[in-house]
């Protein structure tokens, strides 16, 4: 095989890997499952993969909620109760689908950042779906005393303000990483061997961000890419918007509170509040628990970061895979992964203009 | 550059299932509503609309009655829930009134829904209203379907009487499928194929009441 065959198959092999994990994940899900049935005892045990039995469980605690409002309205410690499933459903509600994941995946593909750095962005995230949640419900309902039509206005402004910010963070995510991946195209062949010392001179950014991206395997390319690094550790601070400058300031690098760099994920993905959360709050308001509601929201907000930071890491692990398989030494995987990287900042520019436009429906504000 | 090009399709693949997964359709639903609906036939056997009477769940309920003043604590009558049925039915617009036509396979338009109101009853909201068809058609199949494509509703019709003919020529022959009773079959269904899809396409089909009324 020629070196460039060689390097496709590779390329191939990547994906293959991914989509056959995939598979493997949903088979041995559905397996779980008819082994160990652990939700409700039902005739038709849902057989139908991931997606079928995340719906109906989410349904089902979603449902639950209500009525332990109301039960716990006269007994207590159905508080408790109420809790429990509105931490699973935070779990279950993050496990399907939905833009917040698919941002903040692209997000650490795109971005090469680390697992910690995952695990970090989904509870500020969440945390923050929670609180813009309580305050919408907070001001509308119990402050003002707004009427639903009211309330659903505000929903959507922030959710056309929210696409949109999707829609502007993939657009810097693609100016940034199409400028690296082109750079990466254009270095001529033969000084591929060379990488790491031709790079040196205009990609510092580039590199601080790869170190942290995969420690696992730094011993095999640190030589060829990015032997200056070694020192530098996942706690760098520096923001990916100015990927096209020349040689970060030492403050820029090393500064301290990590999470600047990561805001404008924070802010894009969790400015949105999920519409479960506003109904379950006006809900516990109209049976004068509302504080129990703001509790049930934040506990789910924990299930959903719980959920999101597991993707999230997928996600990391994926990249790392694909680095591994990709050969990131000879020159050639600095492409694919540059151009993994574009194309994961293409896609939360596609999602975020989707969104906006309508092409992809997402959960909508509760308007009727 | 063609190599570079074979990786970047690779790579692209890669970035697409790793975030497919996880992005293919917003599913599952806030609001339940439990439905019955009439079709409403011309003494010449034309169809000239569809009246639903939808009950929504108690949390979607109370959401909507949010702020909403009335003179008896808890008791809502119709005067005072007319903006809300308003609101609702100038909502529904959007979404097609989540009400689909078919007369002998050919798709049929409604006008903006009349005689509308807001029913409060056991701390519930029904909503009633006549979804008029833009033109009176006659058919000898007429298939209506009634489901939020995007599953944020979940419709069920009632147990009892879910759908009656007013009006129909005695030997019109009704038919009405559910799409299960918990949705799970058509969840199942929906599994893999949705996710390999990447659909949001039509998510919610799965989900749909189907009735069908065969007028020789």
């Amino acid at each position: 095989m020629t070196p460039i065959a060689s390097r496709a198959m590779r390329g191939l092999a990547v994906s293959a890997a991914v989509l056959a994990a995939f598979a493997v994940l949903d088979g041995a899900v559905h397996a779980l499952l008819a082994q160990n049935p652990f939700g409700a005892p039902r005739a038709a045990e849902p057989q139908g993969g991931i997606f079928g039995w995340l719906l109906a469980k989410q349904s089902e605690f979603y449902r639950e909620m209500s009525q332990t409002i109301r039960a716990a309205k006269s007994d207590g410690s159905a508080v408790w109760t109420l809790l429990a499933i509105s931490f699973a459903y935070g779990i279950f509600h993050a496990a399907g689908p939905g833009h917040g994941k698919a941002v903040i995946s692209s997000y650490m593909v795109a971005n090469r950042e680390t697992a910690r750095r995952g695990i970090v962005l989904s509870f500020a995230s969440a945390l923050m779906q929670s609180l813009v949640a309580v305050a919408i419900v907070g001001i509308c309902a119990w402050l003002l005393n707004a009427t639903a039509k009211t309330m659903c206005g505000a929903e959507k402004a922030i959710e056309i303000a929210s696409y949109a910010l999707i829609a502007a963070f993939g657009a810097r995510l693609v100016w940034v990483k199409g400028g690296g991946f082109f750079r990466a195209l254009q270095v001529p062949r033969p000084a591929l061997a060379m990488a790491g010392a031709q790079q040196h001179g205009h990609d510092h950014h580039d590199h601080a961000h790869h170190d942290h991206g995969h420690h696992r395997h730094a011993h095999d390319d640190h030589d060829h890419h990015h032997g200056h690094d070694h020192g530098h550790d996942a706690d760098h601070v520096h923001d990916e918007h100015c990927g096209h400058s020349h040689g970060p300031t030492p403050a820029e690098l090393a500064g301290p509170g990590g999470w600047r760099r990561g805001l404008s994920a924070i802010l894009t993905v969790g400015i949105r509040p999920c519409s479960g959360a506003i109904l379950v709050l006006v809900f516990a308001l109209a049976q004068g628990l509302f504080w129990a509601g703001v509790a049930a929201t934040f506990v789910m907000g924990l299930g959903t970061a719980i959920t999101v930071a597991a993707i999230a890491l997928v996600a990391v692990s994926a990249r790392g895979v694909a680095e591994r398989l990709s050969g990131a030494r000879d020159g050639g995987g600095m492409v694919i992964m540059r151009g993994l990287e574009f194309a994961a900042a293409a896609l939360v520019l596609l999602f975020g203009l989707g969104l906006l436009f309508g092409y992809v429906a997402a959960e909508r504000a509760t308007c009727l | 550059m063609r190599p570079s090009l074979n990786r970047l399709i690779a790579g692209f693949v890669l970035a697409v299932s790793v975030v497919l997964g996880t992005a293919a359709a917003e599913a599952h639903p806030h609001v339940w509503i439990v439905a019955k609906s009439e079709l409403i036939y011309a003494p010449d056997g034309t169809i000239t609309g569809v009246r639903h009477a939808w009950t929504f769940d108690d949390m979607f309920s109370t959401y909507a009655l949010q702020g909403i003043e009335t003179k008896v604590k808890g008791a809502y009558s119709r005067e005072e829930l007319a903006p809300l049925a308003q609101t609702n039915v100038e909502s529904l617009k959007e979404y097609a009134y989540f009400t689909f036509a078919k007369g002998d396979g050919k798709k049929q338009k409604f006008t903006e829904p009349v005689d509308y109101f807001l029913e409060y009853k056991d701390s519930s909201l029904t909503l009633h209203f006549t979804l008029p068809v833009k033109t009176p058609f006659k058919a000898r199949q007429l298939s209506l379907e009634v489901f939020d494509p995007t599953y944020f509703i979940d419709f069920q019709f009632a147990e009892k009487e879910p759908v009656k003919l007013v009006g129909a020529a005695s030997d019109c022959k009704m038919q009405f499928e559910r799409p299960n009773s918990d949705g799970t079959a058509a969840a199942q269904k929906l599994g893999e194929q949705n996710f390999l899809d990447g659909g949001n396409a039509n998510f919610g089909m799965m989900f749909a009441n189907k009735i069908t009324v065969d007028c020789p």
